[in-house]
């Protein structure tokens, strides 16, 4: 039973067809890794995923929350799926903690104390549970992003979307994002992650897909598909990222 | 030039100037409050393109923003009861203020929302929430933020704009001073001191909102 179908997703920037036909399965606590070159579809995809970007053609299912051809309850669905921004997005007029429980108290109708509650412990577990009070501007990259982490994970989100969370950051600061992530896929979190960190990729995920062209063009076992690419498109981007 | 100098007749009607300065105050605050009020429904009808609002407030923002105040209130106090629309000269004053504020700062305030950043949106909608909780939450606060000295400017231009209401016998401060003025003939006295105040009314309206917009719009103190 996979949590996340994706069946014969097209999608178009006008007449730029940029999704050509992706069919996906995702089960619950898989570890996805989505890499392929600028412009391979690979962020477009990833933001069909809860409705950033709306699906032309196609089917999204997750858990049990379907979009036909773009159409049905996205609010429904985004409720299941957590996002994090390259650009981390923190709301800069409130404090850490308030990133955090905005959505539970607003979207969930949570009381602020138990939302409160929620914010803390996202916060301690990664690893800002002294940030509380803190506004974003006063934060370094790595801590915002580690914030923007806590304010999804709030939602309590089946599967959370995670979109080049470390290109934004100076290089000293993405272990401590890495960390987190690795973290959650440890405790069983669905992660379906855009990235250029080519070894965590391999390391952490699970399943590797390989994007050319607006379709899946290679996938399997990361650390299979690294070692042993079966297309030459593969090998050659693989070979141009391995050594950077 | 034996010009003698005597500001005894405007000390004597000091109580005169200052109770209209008090009205002119009182007048600022009214017409401020509801003509950002109004800004901020007109910015985000416009900003949204809710349709037909959004082009209502367009045409709206143009008409008062290239017509004269005086002419604007002209038209409200003496035009409008041909219409069987009469009101009393404060009731006039209030409402010229809050329409002449509520245009200029409908296009002041739409800046501001406009200039949200595309990421922040996104993380709203990422979050499920909708458009109404995510312009409530997420928007309005900085958007004020970002375009508030520009509003505080506008509510100073209002306050010192609203001197044309004394044409309607509106009783605030130039009014005061107009009425001191025919009485004593001590136009450079009366006129001095009453320029006098309209500048540290000024200075002080902006020391004022700026504070406000420290404590309440961005949030914290600095």
């Amino acid at each position: 039973m996979s949590l996340v179908k994706i069946s014969g997703l097209h999608k178009y920037f006008g007449s730029n067809h940029v999704l050509k036909g992706i069919d996906l399965d995702v089960a619950q606590g898989d570890v996805i890794a989505l890499i392929g070159r600028s412009g391979s579809g690979k962020s477009t995809l990833l933001r069909t995923i809860n409705g950033l970007e709306t699906i032309d053609k196609g089917e999204l299912v997750v858990d049990g929350t379907a979009l036909h051809d773009g159409k049905g309850d996205l609010r429904a669905l985004r409720q299941k799926v957590g996002m994090v921004f390259q650009q981390f997005n923190l709301f800069p007029h409130l404090t850490a903690g308030q990133n955090v429980m905005l959505a539970p108290t607003v979207v969930k109708g949570i009381s602020k104390r138990d939302a409160e509650d929620i914010a803390r412990e996202m916060l301690l577990k990664v690893g800002l549970s002294d940030k509380f009070n803190s506004f974003p501007d006063q934060l370094s990259g790595g801590q915002q992003q580690r914030v923007a982490i806590a304010r999804a994970l709030a939602m309590q989100p089946k599967v959370l979307l995670c979109d080049e969370i470390t290109s934004a950051l100076d290089p000293e600061l993405v272990s401590e994002v890495l960390a987190v992530v690795r973290q959650l896929a440890t405790e069983g979190m669905t992660l379906i992650m855009v990235t250029h960190e080519m070894r965590f990729a391999r390391d952490v995920g699970n399943k590797l897909i390989f994007m050319h062209h607006g379709l899946i063009h290679e996938s399997g076992d990361p650390k299979a598909v690294f070692a042993n690419p079966q297309t030459p498109e593969l090998a050659n981007f693989v070979g141009a990222v391995q050594m950077a | 030039m034996a010009y003698q100098f005597d500001f005894t007749p405007v000390l004597d009607n000091a109580g005169l100037l200052l109770t209209g300065a008090g009205f002119t105050l009182a007048l600022t605050a009214v017409g401020a409050v509801f003509g950002i009020g109004l800004g901020v429904l007109g910015a985000v009808c416009r900003a949204w393109k809710l349709a037909p609002f959004d082009r209502l407030f367009g045409l709206y923002v143009e008409v008062i923003r290239n017509t004269p105040f005086l002419v604007q209130l002209f038209f409200i106090f003496f035009g409008l009861p041909s219409l069987g629309v009469k009101m009393t000269e404060w009731q006039a004053a209030v409402l010229a203020m809050v329409i002449n504020l509520g245009a200029y700062s409908t296009e002041i305030i739409r800046a501001g929302i406009q200039a949200t950043p595309r990421g922040q949106l996104e993380a709203a909608e990422s979050l499920a929430m909708t458009r109404t909780q995510t312009f409530k939450h997420v928007v309005l606060r900085p958007a004020l933020a970002k375009v508030w000295p520009a509003l505080t400017s506008q509510v100073i231009i209002v306050m010192l704009g609203s001197a044309v209401c004394s044409q309607i016998a509106t009783e605030e401060l130039t009014f005061a001073a107009n009425f001191i003025q025919s009485r004593s003939f001590r136009a450079f006295e009366t006129y001095f001191v009453t320029t006098a105040i309209y500048f540290v009314m000024a200075l002080l309206i902006r020391q004022l909102l700026i504070q406000l917009g420290q404590r309440v719009v961005v949030g914290r103190a600095r």
